[in-house]
């Protein structure tokens, strides 16, 4: 034990170890906190997307970048209507309910999109809403009417018949300045209070309204969000701990199964050894990607089933051969001799005896191998081949690239997830090559 | 030999020098067909795995099929010709042609029947007839498709490869006699960045210089329209390899460079070096002569083996910038569920490894005297 505190103490004079392992340890804790944070079966609900999404603006990028760039894009307002300023008419067997949706709005562009979200409570016949809009230099702009009932979403954006109208997209034509005469300059926007009209009849007593309005944003959180509205942060937070059970479970899986292998072929020799050497040159033919790309498009993408595969594949690596030209002088040591004599079992003499006196040398080698199957996962999300459910940072960057994110000008939304899987890779690298120095002797005075 | 003639004397050695180089020869020659046959059953094996793996052990043929009917059925009912015949009939002409089609891709034969001829085939080099796929000129033939775009990516990664081989074996020289330099230091410190694959950086690289400082081409291979003239021809190929050769060269050099220079370094400190040193040979003589030939077989393996593990990371780089070679095609052929171009690609890309791990043996053979003396395995 006393090599191995001796091997620590060592290893804090390596500031690239020390950075290593701060950025090992911060992934551990994000990964604690993803989990702790977003339940496991909450994260893949939440990463299904759908409507729970829907008061979250298309595409944002994150506010802090914007805000460092000295912009001051939109964040996304939900407006709701103020109780004390709704007036109410009685009218002959109905009701009139004025209802104005106020907000301030003071960014330097135009938000996203303009939503208004309505919920009537109704009896025997729909209600009637009117929609108008009021811009703060009091223009007027009728928007649409119509009949409600149940949940519905009125998607100012994409209402054609008054994009015609406006002879722009709405949510740029409401917010912009009043266009000068013959000017062909781009609109801009105008900052003030705006007012959402509502004017609705209900023909039931006990019927009720609710409205809501959202202006999305152009910036959204710490992460920005996707095409489908959902926020970035749960993949980013909830890719650490898959990316790191990934890649330990694949390292592990890996080089533990072929070391023992590579001892159990050196201790007994012979037959054993040969059918070991043939069937690990077979394996070294066996192309890794394109099988796991094989086993990803006809089995199931899930990303057990992937690790099963790595690790299937990984247990011939090339790696016994270089582990049994290491067992190969241990096996012929005096104190296995001695082990042999006392009376040893041939699995006492392999896992007591054999393996740990190469461990050392294998745990650099395990550390650096760890980010090689975090990317292998990130690799085969990006074919398209990502798992079905889990949000990983892999498919966030598969998204990002059939979206033409790059071309679209999201670079957030390729630079969190790579940045992540940069860093991720960095860490484990950097610990192992301080590993390596510690623990291979011939390497120390280099 | 108390008194020999010189003339006899020196027509024996040459005989003894013939004698010795044959017999080098023969052992050599022994050793390469040993590893050559046993290469092949490797080769044999491991087909025939990749096989039962891409047939799923036979299930893919039930898809295969349901897709078949599927289609067929689909075609018999949107043909006009077909409109006024009564449902059995044209549910005959259905099965019928869905019997042909299963007769085609010999999907009445069991699965083992299939795989030894799949095998047998592959063996060949015979790949078969691709089931939807066809190659740029419109052949079937899956050997066509595969030869299409063997040359892309042979270009593509056999000029990264020579490029990082060479460049870090060179910089790893001078490196280690300047041990615990700047640069060196340098090296050491960007060594852990190896640690992202070709195609990460090429990301980055697609968005530096394709998107926000749009100077080069972001994927293809060529120009569409492919320019007039071969030299325009080959400036436009050269734009397009630029950022996935960057892409792979970032990700391996520093790597590379410090497991070289770790290499020679270590080399360098062995006692025979010492001794040459000691004599005060030149220092360009001690690294050509006691520093690099006993290194050689082990650069040599790591070569190969560089070359190996960059078969397989060629499919996602090829991916990333849209190249047209093999790694494309095979992850075209998995979204077509194309069976024999699948196994086509995959018997390649065995071959291609074999044929690797032959050189590296063959490599050996020459540069490893122990072979030739017939001790080593």
């Amino acid at each position: 034990m006393s090599r191995w505190r001796a091997g620590l103490q060592q290893l804090r004079q390596y500031p690239s170890a020390v950075a290593g392992a701060g950025i090992i340890l911060l992934l551990v804790g994000v990964s604690i906190y993803s989990v702790v944070a977003i339940p496991y079966s909450q994260a893949l609900d939440l990463w299904r997307g759908g409507d729970m999404w829907q008061d979250h603006p298309v595409n944002a990028g994150p506010v802090w970048a914007d805000r460092l760039a000295g912009g001051a894009a939109p964040r996304t307002q939900t407006v709701r209507a103020d109780d004390e300023r709704v007036q109410t008419e009685a009218l002959p067997g109905a009701r009139r309910i004025g209802m104005p949706l106020t907000f301030h709005y003071d960014a330097d562009d135009f938000p996203s999109e303009l939503n208004v979200f309505l919920r009537a409570d109704v009896h025997d016949s729909e209600a009637f809403v009117r929609l108008t809009w009021v811009t703060p230099d009091e223009r007027e702009i009728p928007l649409v009417s119509r009949r409600v009932s149940g949940d519905q979403r009125v998607s100012l954006s994409q209402d054609l018949d008054l994009e015609r109208r406006l002879q722009a997209v709405p949510h740029i034509a409401l917010m912009s300045e009043a266009p000068a005469d013959a000017d062909d300059a781009p609109p801009r926007v105008l900052t003030g209070d705006y007012e959402l009209r509502l004017d609705a009849i209900l023909f039931h007593p006990e019927d009720s309204l609710d409205a809501e309005l959202i202006v999305y944003g152009r910036v959204h959180g710490l992460a920005g969000t996707d095409h489908q509205r959902r926020d970035l942060m749960v993949a980013l937070l909830w890719g650490t701990p898959i990316a790191l059970a990934f890649g330990l479970l694949a390292a592990v899986g890996t080089t533990v199964t072929t070391l023992v292998i590579a001892a159990v072929g050196v201790w007994y020799r012979g037959v054993v050894d040969a059918v070991i050497q043939r069937l690990t040159e077979v394996n070294m033919i066996l192309p890794l990607l394109p099988i796991l790309v094989m086993v990803g498009t006809l089995y199931s993408t899930s990303i057990w089933v992937m690790l099963g595969v790595v690790i299937l594949l990984g247990i011939f690596s090339a790696g016994i051969k270089m582990y049994r030209a290491m067992l190969l002088p241990i096996r012929e040591a005096p104190y296995i001799e001695a082990a042999k004599a006392y009376g040893a079992s041939n699995a006492r003499i392999i896992l007591r005896y054999m393996i740990p006196r190469i461990l050392p040398v294998l745990i650099p080698t395990f550390v650096t191998l760890i980010p090689t199957f975090v990317f292998l996962e990130a690799s085969l999300a990006l074919l398209g081949l990502g798992d079905p459910e889990l949000p990983t940072w892999g498919k966030v960057l598969n998204d990002a690239q059939t979206q033409s994110a790059l071309y679209h000008g999201f670079y957030y939304w390729v630079l969190s997830p790579a940045g992540l899987l940069m860093l991720t890779g960095l860490g484990f690298a950097m610990f192992g090559f301080a590993l390596d120095r510690v623990f291979n002797p011939r390497l120390r005075n280099l | 030999m108390s008194a020999p003639d010189a003339a006899s004397g020196s027509t024996a050695r040459a005989a003894r020098a013939r004698r010795a180089w044959l017999r080098d020869l023969r052992q050599v020659a022994l050793f390469t067909g040993k590893r050559l046959l046993a290469l092949f059953v490797t080769v044999l094996v491991g087909v025939y795995l990749t096989i039962v793996i891409a047939n799923m052990g036979g299930q893919v043929d039930d898809l295969r099929l349901a897709q078949i009917e599927a289609t067929i059925g689909e075609e018999v009912r949107a043909d006009p010709g077909f409109f006024d015949l009564p449902s059995e009939e044209r549910n005959e002409i259905i099965e019928r042609r869905v019997q042909m089609e299963v007769e085609r891709l010999r999907l009445d034969e069991p699965f083992i029947m299939r795989s030894f001829d799949y095998l047998q085939q592959a063996i060949r080099l015979d790949l078969g007839r691709a089931e939807q796929m066809h190659s740029d000129a419109g052949s079937r033939q899956v050997s066509m498709i595969i030869l299409e775009r063997l040359p892309a990516t042979l270009l593509l990664f056999g000029t990264a490869n020579l490029l990082v081989f060479v460049v870090s074996v060179f910089v790893a020289l001078v490196l280690s006699r300047r041990y615990g330099s700047p640069g060196d230091r340098a090296v050491i410190a960007l060594a852990p960045s190896s640690a992202a694959p070709g195609w990460f950086y090429g990301i980055f690289l697609i968005l530096v210089f394709a998107f926000v400082f749009p100077i080069l081409p972001d994927g293809g291979m060529v120009e569409v329209p492919p320019p007039e003239g071969t030299f325009a021809y080959w400036l436009s190929v050269l734009e397009h390899m630029t950022l996935p050769l960057l892409a792979m060269f970032i990700s391996t050099i520093f790597i590379s460079i410090y497991s070289w220079r770790t290499f020679f370094l270590i080399h360098s400190s062995e006692d025979y070096v010492e001794m040459a040193r000691a004599k005060g040979l030149p220092e360009r003589l001690i690294e050509r002569r006691y520093i690099l030939r006993p290194t050689l077989p082990p650069i040599i393996t790591s070569f190969l083996l560089m070359l190996i593990g960059l078969w397989s990371g060629a499919i996602i780089l090829e991916q990333v910038f849209n190249w047209p070679g093999l790694g494309t095609l095979l992850f075209e052929a998995i979204g077509y569920r194309d069976t024999p171009v699948i196994i086509g690609g995959v018997v390649i890309f065995a071959y291609l490894l074999a044929v690797t791990v032959f050189l590296l043996d063959l490599l050996y053979a020459v540069l490893d005297p122990r072979v030739r003396v017939g001790s080593g395995e």
